[in-house]
């Protein structure tokens, strides 16, 4: 009787573990699709530079952490401050001379990201640097979890919540959605488009940042990191459809699953190329986003 | 036209065997000979890109898929003739299937750029995995992260005693090359050439006059992947190593910029940015004052702001601003544009 009950408590340990887990994966591939969704689902700008953003707001993290700030201030204001600005810069000089020329942005966006990975070994050197987490972990009956991952989580969800209430709750957001879908209509009514495409492009970058400062304490950061990024990000985005919220939740969803499933099944590099081949036959399946066919004119 | 077509031909031979016989003068045949296999490559993605409108973002993927191909048979058959025509075969194969797979779907554009990063990624990560003894091909190793060295170089087919290397391997290749260069130009002119330009210039105004867009595509795709397969056979006879970052993004990177740099929608162009490019690359690598990455970024950015048509077509210009010749109408006067899809 003891033993049974014994077993069925373990039991419920480990799936209280893998919920953590398959949680977790959901959550990373919402932070780290977030800026690309914003700039790429809004302003059909595909920015490969979106890694190194992520990698630059780590970089921004772990020296504002050395000259001794409070880690959550760097990861949480001092990071998405930088690269926003850093966004800022790169579109005023770069994209804005680039919009409608989808591959032109592409190319240019992919040399940015040369520059930054040739930058970032230059400035910081070839070594991994890295800040310890902030959140010490705890046990689950016979696992381990690591207590961050629940901050990673939380974080993900906020982030969820608060682009769907600025994109549908604040005049703000109806400015930018009207300029997105007609640019010469919101232009008629007095709103500058370059101004609306410059800030989005600034807040992508700052989410961007944001995610890349979250995560910097989980991974150690080199500075070619951005490229284990940008992929997953990217097909996350466009697996994702026209809706920025619903579509970034629903591929995150399937493919942190997906993801998690074949980890703990096979090995954490099938997980990944499993992964991948879900990406390739979502994409053959359903050509335009998962949202074309459910949550349609949601956001 | 045939006329045309004899003049042509002929330009490009002598040309062609003029650059063979020189570049030797002023460049190591050691680093003549990788710039050559580079150029190949570029040519490959030059020709789907340039000419088909096909924006492939793993043309390394076949680069690596040829150069594997090309260890694991010379390791199984101890001889390299076989393997080299392997190495073509495969990644044809490979892309037949996939282009098959991703134009039958009618992807758009972006897709497809997606598709083909996610396909390289995949390789890119599983060559990585196979570090253990278990991943063998016949008697190769894969040898994961450290790749596989010690496979047989090029030789004389049929005399497996005979290896070509160091200023022959120069020579062999510098033909090949000329020799796909040569056909390249030969397809271009025939019927197939002309209707993939078409489908390039519009698609559905082809595909109105009947002609099977999806077929003409995968055939176009596979090509291009057959080229870049027999460009990875050289690159590894060359290295004689071939490890998992042939088919990493920076590679396919490099293959884009290669062909922007010199110029897309023409034949020497991609050939001129991946020679110009590889080697300053190679002359950046002496030093450490700067990373080259930075350099090679700064150079994309720069063409695609300032110079969005390459190099080949400002020279071409400039020739006939020297020679006074009256400029010949150019085939295209813009680079190739995505359809931004609004879903």
């Amino acid at each position: 009787m003891v033993r049974c009950c014994l077993k069925e408590a373990k039991r419920m340990d480990l799936a209280v573990v893998i919920l953590v887990e398959v949680l977790y994966a959901i959550a990373w591939l919402v932070l780290v699709s977030a800026g690309l969704a914003v700039v790429f689902g809004m302003m059909k700008v595909i920015n490969l530079a979106h890694g190194e953003f992520m990698v630059l707001g780590g970089y921004a993290t772990i020296t504002a952490v050395g000259l001794g700030v409070n880690i959550f201030v760097a990861m949480l204001i001092v990071a998405p401050l930088v690269v926003g600005l850093f966004g800022l810069i790169v579109e005023r000089l770069v994209f804005r001379h680039l919009y409608g020329r989808m591959i032109d942005t592409m190319l240019a966006s992919w040399g940015l990201s040369l520059m930054m990975i040739g930058a970032f070994k230059m400035i910081f050197g070839n070594t991994t640097t890295g800040v310890s987490g902030p959140i010490p972990g705890f046990t689950v009956g016979n696992y381990q979890i690591n207590g961050y991952n629940f901050f990673i989580i939380v974080v993900a969800l906020l982030l969820l919540v608060a682009m769907l209430a600025v994109l549908r709750g604040t005049r703000a957001g109806l400015v930018a959605r009207g300029a997105m879908q007609r640019p010469d209509m919101a232009s008629a009514m007095g709103h500058s488009p370059d101004r609306i495409y410059m800030l989005t492009f600034a807040i992508g970058s700052a989410l961007s940042g944001l995610a890349g400062a979250v995560l910097a304490p989980l991974i150690g950061l080199v500075p070619t990191a951005g490229a284990g990024f940008i992929a997953k990000a990217f097909i996350t985005v466009i697996a994702g459809g026209p809706s920025l919220v619903a579509g970034l939740a629903s591929a995150s969803g399937v493919f942190g699953l997906v993801n998690q499933f074949f980890s703990f099944l096979v090995s954490p590099v099938v997980g990944e190329v499993a992964l991948l081949v879900a990406a390739v036959a979502l994409l053959r399946l359903l050509p335009r986003g998962i949202t074309t066919r459910f949550f349609r004119g949601r956001l | 036209m045939v006329g045309a077509a004899h003049k042509d031909f002929a330009l490009i031979v002598i040309l062609g065997v003029v650059l063979i016989l020189g570049l030797p003068l002023m460049v190591d045949t050691h680093v003549l000979t990788l710039l050559i296999a580079y150029g190949m490559l570029a040519l490959s993605l030059g020709l789907i890109w340039g000419f088909g409108g096909v924006l492939c973002f793993g043309q390394a993927a076949f680069f690596g898929l040829g150069a594997y191909t090309f260890a694991v048979a010379g390791i199984n058959f101890n001889e390299s003739t076989l393997p080299l025509i392997l190495a073509v075969l495969v990644p044809a194969g490979f892309a037949l299937v996939l282009g098959a797979l991703m134009f039958y779907g009618r992807l758009g554009d972006v897709y497809l750029a997606v598709i083909t990063l996610v396909v390289s990624l995949i390789l890119f990560r599983w060559i990585n995995s196979t570090a253990g003894p278990d991943y063998t091909i016949g008697a190769a190793r894969l040898g994961g992260f450290n790749g596989i060295p010690g496979f047989p170089i090029l030789n004389v087919p049929g005399r497996p005693d005979l290896m070509i290397w160091g200023e022959t391997l120069y020579f062999v290749a510098a033909v090949s090359l000329l020799i796909v260069f040569l056909l390249v130009t030969w397809l271009l002119r025939s019927s197939f050439g002309r209707i993939a330009v078409g489908i390039r210039e519009n698609e559905e105004r082809v595909s109105l006059l009947g002609f099977d867009i999806r077929a003409r595509k995968t055939v176009l795709f596979a090509i291009g992947a057959a080229i870049a397969g027999l460009a990875g056979a050289f690159y590894a006879t060359w290295a004689e190593v071939v490890t998992p970052t042939l088919f990493s993004l920076q590679q396919s990177a490099e293959i884009i910029i290669w062909c922007i740099v010199g110029g897309l929608g023409t034949r020497f162009g991609p050939i001129l940015g991946a020679g110009v490019l590889a080697y300053l690359k190679f002359a950046l690598g002496q030093q450490n004052m700067i990373d080259n990455m930075f350099v090679l970024g700064l150079v994309l950015v720069l063409f695609v702001l300032f110079l969005p048509r390459g190099l080949a077509p400002e020279l071409a210009r400039g020739w006939h601003w020297i020679t006074g010749a009256r400029r010949k109408p150019t085939r295209r006067n813009h680079a190739p544009r995505a359809e931004v899809s609004n879903g």
